[in-house]
């Protein structure tokens, strides 16, 4: 649907649909992980039927996630390739996070804060689909050994991929108009203009 | 509560208090490994109690039979030759839960009320709370917890709680021809030990001794070794037994820490979004966008 011819294509439709196949898988593992992590969150196993079912769907909703997430990767990895003009404005985040984004280095389809998520999240999810299938009881008995360095490593990139979500969702509600990017695919001209005017330019030619 | 005569001191995957209102006995199984003849009868004794039929094996060329502990032999006995000053020493172990003081499997399940450990010392399944993720055989020290391939849950020796709730000896040691397993008080079985150590002393074992390994705040089931020093002959029975640092790891301090650094971070983002206000687009891009689309 297009709401203004004038905005610009930020996503399309397979890009968006991918993000929110990974996107609600890794909610439904989080839920339940998290579930098996601390007791205090153990009631959220009711969602998934109980802890039985939460135990036995967890690993698949895993290896489902892990597959459109490698597909997700193929995607965007040469868009998110750090450049300096990235590790300047990683530099100067302090001043972004305090509101002041006057003096930021111009950016292309990707900050150095969105390209630092991009690669701290395919690590984590490396990290996770590996001790994944080392904890994976019901397939695989690896040697104890490994199953304790596994649930160990599961644990903190858990941990880890949690809050970087956090901030990835936060960063997507703080910053004005970038939602819609993923649910209808476009932005304003505005928006990409203040955000990523090296890729506004690209976009535009102006 | 499973048996109400029987005070829960722990409880998997609860941080409250259990009921704990009375204060049992605590309670060992001691088995003496000299005085074992290995005629199987304490797991014949522990299938028939238990009502477990476990699936007839194959013969693997020694007298273990079944070769490994299963979901339904929740004891098994496990043969060693072993050469000692030129003599052969066939020690016979019977295999099972230890039922720890500080036991690994209860501190790794995430399931409430799946493991629960008595105020007398007994650590045992309650399986219809278990999830069948297997953290308890990740976190036991000594190898013993196992998986179902029938119902996916975990199964270990119960110490024959139900028995012992109603003032009766664990099913093995009730069957013992030779008394090499004797069951009562922990303290009243330390003492037994102590008199079966110096016996075995003075016939010449002069490592004999009692395990109860320290490394996971000793354990409801003792050995009197004839060779203490060295647990490992009999068939790998750990000389230093603890739960691991991986585990203490992972279900230890992590567990707050982590959680509350999520806390953090959700808090800080709501914080700083009050604190900061949103990142708008602002009037002077909008009017220099439009001015550009315009040109």
């Amino acid at each position: 649907m297009i709401r203004d011819p004038k905005d610009l294509q930020r996503y399309t439709p397979q890009e968006r649909a991918n993000h929110w196949v990974v996107g609600m898988s890794f909610i439904l593992l989080a839920l339940s992980g998290l579930a098996f992590f601390h007791p205090a969150f153990y009631p959220l196993t009711y969602l998934f039927g109980g802890g039985t079912w939460a135990r036995i769907l967890h690993p698949y909703i895993g290896v489902f996630m892990a597959f459109f997430a490698v597909l997700m990767y193929l995607r965007f990895w040469r868009l998110n390739v750090m450049t300096k003009t990235d590790k300047e404005w990683l530099d100067r985040i302090g001043e972004m996070v305090d509101g002041n984004d006057h003096n930021m280095p111009e950016q292309g389809k990707y900050n150095g804060g969105q390209k630092a998520m991009f690669w701290a999240l395919t690590v984590c999810v490396v990290l996770l689909t590996i001790s994944g299938v080392l904890i994976w009881r019901a397939q695989f008995s690896p040697p104890i050994g490994l199953v304790r360095f596994g649930a160990v490593v599961h644990a903190v990139a858990a941990v880890a991929m949690i809050a970087l979500i956090f901030v990835h969702v936060y960063a997507a509600i703080w910053t004005k108009g970038t939602i819609r990017a993923m649910w209808y695919g476009t932005v304003t001209r505005a928006w990409a203009r203040q955000h990523h005017r090296a890729w506004y330019r690209q976009m535009t030619g102006k | 509560m499973a048996l109400q005569s029987l005070d829960i001191k722990q409880r998997s995957a609860t941080t409250t208090p259990a009921p704990s209102v009375r204060k049992t006995m605590e309670v060992a199984k001691l088995i003496d490994v000299s005085a074992c003849i290995g005629c199987k009868a304490c797991q014949a004794a522990c299938m028939e109690w238990n009502d477990i039929r476990d699936e007839v094996g194959i013969n693997t060329g020694v007298y273990d039979n079944p070769v490994d502990l299963t979901a339904k032999s929740w004891t098994v006995m496990r043969f060693a030759e072993v050469e000692e000053k030129g003599r052969l020493e066939w020690l016979i172990r019977k295999d099972g839960c230890m039922h720890c003081a500080d036991p690994g499997c209860l501190k790794a399940c995430p399931a409430p009320g799946a493991i629960v450990q008595y105020a007398n010392g007994i650590v045992d399944f309650h399986e219809e709370n278990c999830i069948g993720c297997g953290y308890c055989i990740t976190g036991c020290p000594f190898n013993v917890p196992r998986i179902s391939k029938e119902d996916s849950k975990a199964y270990k020796c119960s110490l024959c709680s139900d028995r012992v709730a109603v003032g009766q000896a664990p099913a093995c040691a009730k069957a013992c021809p030779t008394g090499a397993i004797q069951y009562g008080s922990k303290e009243d079985m330390k003492d037994y030990a102590a008199k079966r150590i110096g016996d075995l002393k003075e016939r010449g074992f002069d490592k004999a001794g009692l395990y109860d390994p320290a490394g996971v705040g000793g354990t409801h089931v003792m050995y009197v070794l004839h060779h203490a020093d060295r647990p490992e002959l009999y068939n790998g029975l750990p000389s230093n037994p603890g739960i691991s640092p991986l585990v203490s790891l992972w279900k230890g301090f992590a567990k707050p820490l982590a959680s509350l650094a999520l806390g953090a971070v959700a808090l800080g983002s709501l914080f700083h979004y009050v604190m900061k206000g949103p990142n708008e687009v602002s009037k002077e891009s909008e009017r220099e966008a439009e001015k550009e689309e315009s040109q």
